[in-house]
């Protein structure tokens, strides 16, 4: 008897902790209507507190789910179990997810802010007259050196990795569109060439550079920068933002011969469902008070001029984060390639790799 | 009657085991078969066979990932063939397998990132070395680290085989080697290696096969300085979605497994009963 009063309260702790549980499941997925907004991005890529914020202006609960590669989310959209209201997918991606009908175009009477934006970052080539997508971060390929190792601003330019003096020193982003992509930009050749010969021509100049190649890594590149493990590493501005602010002899130069310009844009993937949200959304964080307060956060380069005015001037006067407008003008944005391409320019990527 | 019922139960303990194997086991390996024989744009055809025969990266890769793998293979089971006798040898054996066995709990990841930091310029590794005066050395993104790591991690898959069959034997026979005047050395290359030869096989089975297609130690450890097959695999299911290349590497590895399971299963003869106990 004893056993089966105890049993029967052990029951009934269970079942009330799990309806606490599910009270509060509930709660935090915001599945009590239609005031929520749901936002699919890359991991750690908006101010918490901005949503806190748009939330108590609003009322809009936002629920934040994050990939980590544009492929992932292309796929994910595609499958579209899960109703994304605004995704942030970058250049090449926003053109592909256009051209596989993915995309809902923006309703520009519904958008305020727009004129925030710098000219210089609309009516790019991957979305002519924004029709799909509102600038959200831009930033560049560039090189991080460290003044431990090598004497302030001797690099400059591409070409200058290959010095025999920089041997075993340098570490590589381990991305087939970005290693091809400087060689090719050292060449003095577009970024997005289609060009079979050219290409096996920037892979013959990057088996030269393997010596000096100490390893082709991912996400850890920071790490190793930080510790003083290597001299140099080539990465993008985003991530070399958080390298700098880890260790104070790191600094990031951006070729001025070319290099990469990359943007990651705000767009309503066909799976919406809250458009007042979305348009509530787009419109808070088209505010320069709002974008400059992500800015400062994030560490990447925000497109919102306004905002851009906002920040403190250490940050807005970095020409490190800020390029000045002849750097500008000689990056390039990727292109979105045919699969044929993005296979060759793997291929050749791959067989650099295997070069020793 | 009552047999009959028996019967139908022992097929009903066969269906748990028959649907796993069929849908995880025969399934997948018909899918990627399948798989590679379309090409980028879901044309049937054997082109992608054709490039990976003909292409000396992919070529030469197979040779770096069958080389590699060996020399793991070779690492680990010159550390743990002595390791397993000398367990066997101890008071208490199943306290010193379960220690051996013990980092096969912590998730892979952790270790190899584990490693980065005794690796690294500023690591343990490199503060012993400057200690006793040799200074500090490039360990990460070497040869030397990439397989230690490799080894490291592969190490209680093959003491667990070889302790099985090291326990098995029948310390008689030794004994009785001594007595007829053997040297050491002869009595463990004729008595004792023999016998527990079934149990190096089963290590080496263990250990050379998962070894062939290690990628994420390729990238951490290795800095991508060593490429297996592995990484292209990776790199044509993740970046290129050239589905039917990464089969025909997936293929080409089962083949390559298919060989070395053939080649070191041998002889399936049982030893003579009265060998064993």
């Amino acid at each position: 008897m004893k056993k089966l009063i105890s049993a029967i309260i052990g029951l009934l702790a269970v079942c009330a902790l799990l309806a606490f549980g599910a009270h509060n499941l509930q709660a935090s997925s915001g599945s009590n209507g239609s005031k929520i907004l749901n936002l699919y991005t890359w991991g750690d890529y908006i101010d918490p507190s901005l949503l806190t914020k748009f939330q108590k202006q609003t009322g809009y609960h936002v629920n934040v789910e994050t990939f980590d590669s544009n492929e992932a989310m292309f796929t994910k959209i595609k499958q579209g179990g899960t109703s994304y209201d605004l995704t942030v997918p970058s250049d090449y991606m926003i053109e592909k997810m256009k051209a596989a009908k993915l995309l809902l175009p923006l309703d520009k009477k519904r958008l305020t802010g727009m004129q925030n934006y710098d000219p210089r970052f609309m009516n790019l080539a991957f979305d002519r007259h924004n029709k799909y997508s509102v600038p959200y971060f831009w930033g560049t390929l560039g090189i991080i050196y460290n003044d431990k190792f090598v004497q302030p601003g001797s690099i400059q330019h591409w070409n200058q990795l290959w010095q025999k003096k920089y041997r075993n020193q340098i570490m590589l982003i381990d991305s087939a569109r970005d290693v091809m992509g400087f060689a090719l930009a050292s060449n003095g050749q577009s970024m997005n060439t289609t060009n079979p010969a050219t290409l096996l021509a920037a892979r013959n100049k990057l088996n030269k550079l393997s010596p000096n190649v100490k390893a082709v890594v991912a996400d850890e590149i920071k790490m190793y920068m930080i510790q003083n493990e290597a001299a140099i590493a080539v990465d993008w501005s985003g991530e070399a933002a958080e390298m700098l602010a880890g260790n104070s002899h790191l600094h990031y130069v951006v070729p001025t011969e070319g290099s990469n310009l990359w943007f990651d844009n705000l767009v309503i993937p066909k799976t919406a469902k809250h458009f007042k949200a979305i348009y509530a959304f787009l419109n808070f964080m088209s505010e320069p008070q709002n974008a400059a307060k992500n800015a400062e956060y994030i560490g990447y380069a925000t497109p919102n001029q306004k905002a851009k005015t906002l920040l403190p001037k250490a940050i807005r006067n970095d020409r490190q984060f800020y390029p000045d407008n002849r750097t500008i003008s000689h990056l390039q944005i990727y292109q979105d390639l045919s699969p044929e391409l993005v296979g060759l320019y793997n291929d050749r990527y791959l067989e650099f790799k295997m070069h020793h | 009657m009552q047999r009959k019922q028996k019967l139908t139960r022992n097929t009903a303990y066969f269906v748990p085991y028959t649907l796993w194997i069929v849908l995880f086991v025969i399934a997948p390996v018909i899918l990627l078969i399948y798989q590679s024989f379309f090409n980028i744009d879901g044309q049937f055809t054997l082109g992608n066979y054709q490039t990976y025969f003909t292409s000396s990266t992919y070529l030469m890769m197979t040779v770096n990932s069958v080389w590699y793998a060996f020399l793991i293979t070779l690492a680990t089971l010159l550390i743990s063939y002595p390791t397993a006798y000398l367990l066997n040898e101890t008071k208490h054996p199943q306290l010193w397998l379960l220690l051996i066995i013990m980092p096969t709990w912590i998730n892979l990841l952790l270790k190899a990132y584990a490693f980065i930091g005794i690796f690294s310029q500023v690591g343990i590794a490199n503060q012993f070395l400057s200690f006793i005066g040799i200074g500090p050395k490039q360990l990460l993104f070497t040869n030397f680290s990439f397989i230690f790591v490799a080894a490291y991690i592969q190490i209680p898959f093959m003491v667990l085989p070889i302790y099985n069959a090291v326990s098995e034997l029948n310390p008689s026979y030794v004994n009785a080697s001594r007595d007829l005047g053997a040297t050491p050395w002869q009595t463990f290359s004729r008595v004792i290696f023999p016998l527990t030869l079934p149990g190096v096989k089963a290590g080496i089975q263990a250990v050379f096969i998962p070894s062939l297609s290690l990628f994420m130690l390729t990238r951490l450890i290795g800095g991508n300085k060593v490429i297996t097959l592995g990484t292209a695999i990776e790199e044509h299911f993740l970046t290129t979605m050239n589905w039917g290349m990464g089969s025909t590497i997936g293929v080409v590895l089962i083949i390559a497994m298919v060989i070395i399971m053939w080649l070191t299963g041998g002889s399936k003869r049982r030893p003579r009963k009265g060998l064993t106990k």
